[in-house]
């Protein structure tokens, strides 16, 4: 997290709820060089009409992502799995409410 | 979906309508359109905050100061989120601002004309931002998805400009003759740039062919500034305004405004440097980029002295 190349600060991913109940969902990213502008930057840039209830903001270095060339691998569709969806069962004639 | 790292499996996942991500294997002709595109766009929304910056303190009331001071505010937010865009396909911010600097990105034409009177301010957020709004509105389906989810954030945000600049328009062609003038005057100045904002012809467009066929550009030069045309001709003939082109006519069989001759001349002229403002814009950046040095040193001295302290709390 220590961008020393450039007088440009770190960059931080922002994360919005945009409100009590729902997930926080990425929104973008800022530059900042600690915690705290992270955060003020963030409310500055992405929740200026209300959009937010909370903020999380996260180093971009220390976010892992998936490789997308494993993406066949690790996202496929599992058709041979058919019994994970509800719809693979049979169920008798006139079952009601499930 | 197999990811394979080569141009013709990137066009059938382009073809398939599939966004592209900044991981994604993409031909280096893609990459290179985006950060041109992208960082040209960035630019524009950061050096369009001057000329109505230049209006805060002189707003007829505190009213229009308030809205204006938001308008522009919101521009240097849509400056970051492209800046951010363009981040994501490896080049950095720094690097952006150097080539701002240097003249080699450009930035929207139309920020080379002057805002002369509170009228230009009315033109600006009901011309220009109506115009980059139809070029937005069609850059939400752009391929690569930095740049599209950027474009759907941006769009949102757009309509109160043009908007609050129609507000303006209507306000003074319910007042004075003078006020009227002012209004005309200012929409004389400001149709013939905002058509150009849309770029050349498509039959002389020389970026159009792989921007259309990686999906980067989702609608023509010209497709969408008629969308322009059309929609902006009721709202100006509704308060009392004359677009100034002798030429313009509804044309019922296509269903679309017929317009008259564009000056691309002076288009050319203002993009190579020839406008009324271009040295003012790119200087004033210039000062300011360089009077807050200071602040970003001192902000990267406070993090590494952070740093180091956190260090010593770690090790003893
Ligand atoms: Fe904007
Ligand atoms: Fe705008």
């Amino acid at each position: 997290m220590e961008n020393l190349q450039d007088n440009q600060f770190d960059v931080w991913e922002v994360f919005i709820q945009s409100k009590p109940g729902l997930p926080h969902i990425h929104a973008g990213n800022v530059h900042a060089t600690d915690k705290k502008m992270a955060v003020q930057n963030a409310r500055d840039t992405y929740t200026r009409r209300g959009e937010g209830t909370s903020i999380w903001v996260v180093p971009s270095l220390n976010v892992t992502a998936s490789d997308p060339d494993e993406n066949e691998m690790l996202f496929d569709p599992s058709n041979d799995k058919m019994y994970r969806h509800p719809t693979f069962y049979i169920l008798p004639e006139g079952a009601k409410n499930i | 979906m197999k990811n394979l790292h080569n141009d013709e499996s990137f066009q059938k996942r382009i073809d398939a309508n599939e966004h592209v991500e900044p991981r994604d294997y993409m031909p280096e002709g893609y990459r290179k359109h985006l950060i041109r595109q992208i960082s040209q766009h960035a630019h524009s929304e950061v050096i369009g905050m001057q000329p109505e910056g230049n209006w805060i303190t002189r707003a007829p009331s505190l009213r229009a100061k308030q809205i204006l001071l938001a308008k522009i505010q919101d521009e240097g937010g849509h400056g970051l989120y492209l800046y951010s865009a363009a981040e994501t396909l490896g080049v950095s911010r720094e690097e952006m601002i150097e080539q701002l600097h240097s003249g080699k990105a450009k930035y929207s034409n139309i920020f080379n004309y002057p805002a002369l009177n509170w009228a230009d301010i009315g033109a600006i957020g009901w011309l220009v931002d109506g115009a980059a709004i139809v070029n937005q509105v069609s850059l939400q389906r752009t391929s690569y998805g930095p740049y599209s989810r950027a474009m759907i954030r941006i769009c949102k945000e757009e309509s109160f400009h043009q908007r609050q600049g129609y507000e303006i328009m209507c306000k003074m062609m319910a007042g004075t003759l003078e006020q009227k003038q002012m209004a005309q005057d200012a929409m004389n100045r400001w149709w013939w740039p905002a058509l150009m904002m849309f770029g050349p012809h498509d039959s002389d467009s020389p970026h159009t062919g792989d921007a259309v066929k990686w999906k980067i550009k989702r609608e023509s030069n010209d497709t969408l500034r008629q969308k322009f045309i059309d929609k902006t001709v009721q709202q100006a003939e509704l308060i009392g305004l004359v677009i100034p082109d002798k030429d313009l006519k509804w044309n019922a069989q296509n269903g679309h405004y017929d317009h008259g001759t564009i000056n691309w001349e002076e288009f050319f002229e203002v993009i190579n440097g020839k406008g009324p403002c271009n040295k003012q814009r790119l200087e004033h950046h210039k000062k300011y980029h360089l009077e807050g040095e200071w602040v970003r040193e001192a902000a990267t001295a406070h993090k590494m002295k952070k740093i180091k302290r956190e260090r010593h709390h770690l090790t003893h």
